[in-house]
């Protein structure tokens, strides 16, 4: 049943999305874009390499992931808490969950598993002004 | 406390960071010879890691040679070459030599370099890894065992102020800021329009003051050096009446000095800066020129200086 959850999921998420079946979705939180397809699977923002065209520092070719979801999470009508969660901090990823669905680990809430020293000592979700 | 977390953090004094010159062959007899030439001069000195993903002596050995020289080493940690575990043991080992600044950054990829077939790595990016040295300063590894007694550590992070998306840079400072970091060096910039946004964003969300903004300065002998960064370096784009400015003048040597000068002096009076990362292109002749119309005085380093230093925790 597991492995059937997550083939589902492959197959919705894959063409969809480019999922790269983390196990760990944070799409939501990122303009419904996946930060997995970023080369360096930044998970918290574009790096300092992005090219003045906004195209990424290892494939020219390609739109840096994270202005794609900068640019999605401004302009996509999202639900107003999705787009509050951009600016989080997103823990490291868990290399356990590589292959499982995301889905199953949502209702589970394996999902929000962090290690013991991953503790918050400040506020995360800190508001910015903007220039 | 490090003098470079007692300056930004108990004084208003502007501070001064390099970058040490990667180490390879006979690298103990070149860091000496770096080392006396930057010593006196700065608070605080990168060791760097791996720079532009070329393989170099590393940056812990580095940090214990500076140690060892009387430089104050802040040492770079990347995540393109190791994993949450070797990163953690790169800090510590580094700590129990006396090392107290840490630099977290994302890093360049292994495709900037000269092995392009490596794996890249990153299991972390930038601001989790700031969080990991948060975790640490507070004594603790990120699995959660304890660390007894906890490294005394002060916490830097980077940011590019000149890479799009430009309005979001800020964004990413608060969030470093949360992580922990308390000073924050910045990608050169030859776009002073865009520097002025970014420091007043910073300003504007409440970190002046917080988190301390040191801009790069690049030390350049002409116009090739500027060239190479535009066509070479991602993120990094020099507007072509810059270049012009110092291609096309009678004296290219003299004017790449006086633009370092004026975007070092612009730099310095933008809000929530506090001062200046000076790097270089192995261009002697200068850093004491532009240091001195800075109005920075050198300090002699005398060798008990240098005894205290050394291995001092």
């Amino acid at each position: 049943m597991t492995t059937f959850i997550a083939t589902i999921e492959h197959v919705v998420k894959g063409p969809v999305w480019g999922c790269q079946d983390c196990g760990q979705c944070v799409l939501h939180s990122t303009g419904m874009t996946c930060p997995m397809n970023c080369p360096k699977t930044l998970r918290n923002g574009p790096c300092g390499g992005v090219r003045e065209n906004g195209h990424c520092e290892v494939n020219p070719e390609m739109k840096c992931v994270w202005l794609k979801a900068y640019d999605r999470t401004q302009g996509w009508p999202l639900p107003l808490a999705w787009k509050e969660e951009y600016n989080h901090l997103r823990p490291p990823v868990d290399n356990r969950l590589k292959g499982t669905s995301s889905w199953k680990n949502f209702f589970t809430k394996r999902d929000r598993w962090t290690p013991a020293g991953w503790k918050n000592t400040t506020d995360e979700s800190i508001e910015v002004g903007h220039n | 406390m490090s003098t470079l977390e007692h300056k930004l953090t108990k004084t208003t004094e502007t501070v001064f960071t390099a970058e040490f010159h990667s180490l390879d062959g006979n690298g103990l007899e070149k860091a000496k010879k770096y080392a006396d030439r930057l010593s006196g001069w700065f608070d605080g000195v990168n060791a760097t890691d791996n720079t532009a993903a070329h393989a170099h002596v590393s940056n812990v050995a580095t940090a214990i040679a500076m140690k060892q020289l009387g430089l104050e080493p802040i040492l770079q940690v990347v995540c393109r070459d190791k994993n949450r575990l070797a990163q953690q043991a790169d800090i510590m080992g580094a700590s129990m030599f006396g090392v107290e600044n840490f630099l977290a950054l994302t890093g360049d990829d292994v495709t900037a370099g000269d092995e392009t077939e490596a794996r890249r790595v990153f299991d972390l990016d930038g601001p989790q890894l700031v969080r990991l040295m948060s975790t640490i300063k507070r004594g603790e590894y990120m699995s959660g065992r304890k660390i007894d007694p906890a490294p005394h550590m002060f916490i830097g992070a980077v940011e590019n102020p000149g890479a799009p998306p430009f309005e979001y840079r800020v964004q990413r400072v608060a969030k470093k800021y949360a992580s922990g970091a308390k000073f924050l060096q910045l990608q050169i910039c030859y776009h002073q329009d865009r520097l002025e946004k970014f420091c007043a964003g910073v300003r504007d969300a409440g970190l002046a003051g917080k988190i301390a903004i040191i801009p790069t300065i690049v030390l350049i002998k002409g116009a090739r050096p500027l060239n190479f960064m535009h066509n070479n370096v991602a993120g990094i784009d020099v507007p072509a009446d810059q270049i012009a400015r110092v291609e096309k003048a009678a004296d290219p040597a003299e004017e790449a000095y006086l633009q370092t000068l004026e975007f070092a002096q612009h730099a310095l009076a933008q809000p929530a800066v506090r001062g200046l990362h000076i790097t270089d292109f192995r261009n002697d002749e200068t850093l004491e020129r532009l240091m001195t119309d800075l109005g920075r005085v050198r300090q002699s380093i005398t060798s008990e200086v240098k005894d205290n230093h050394a291995y001092s925790a």
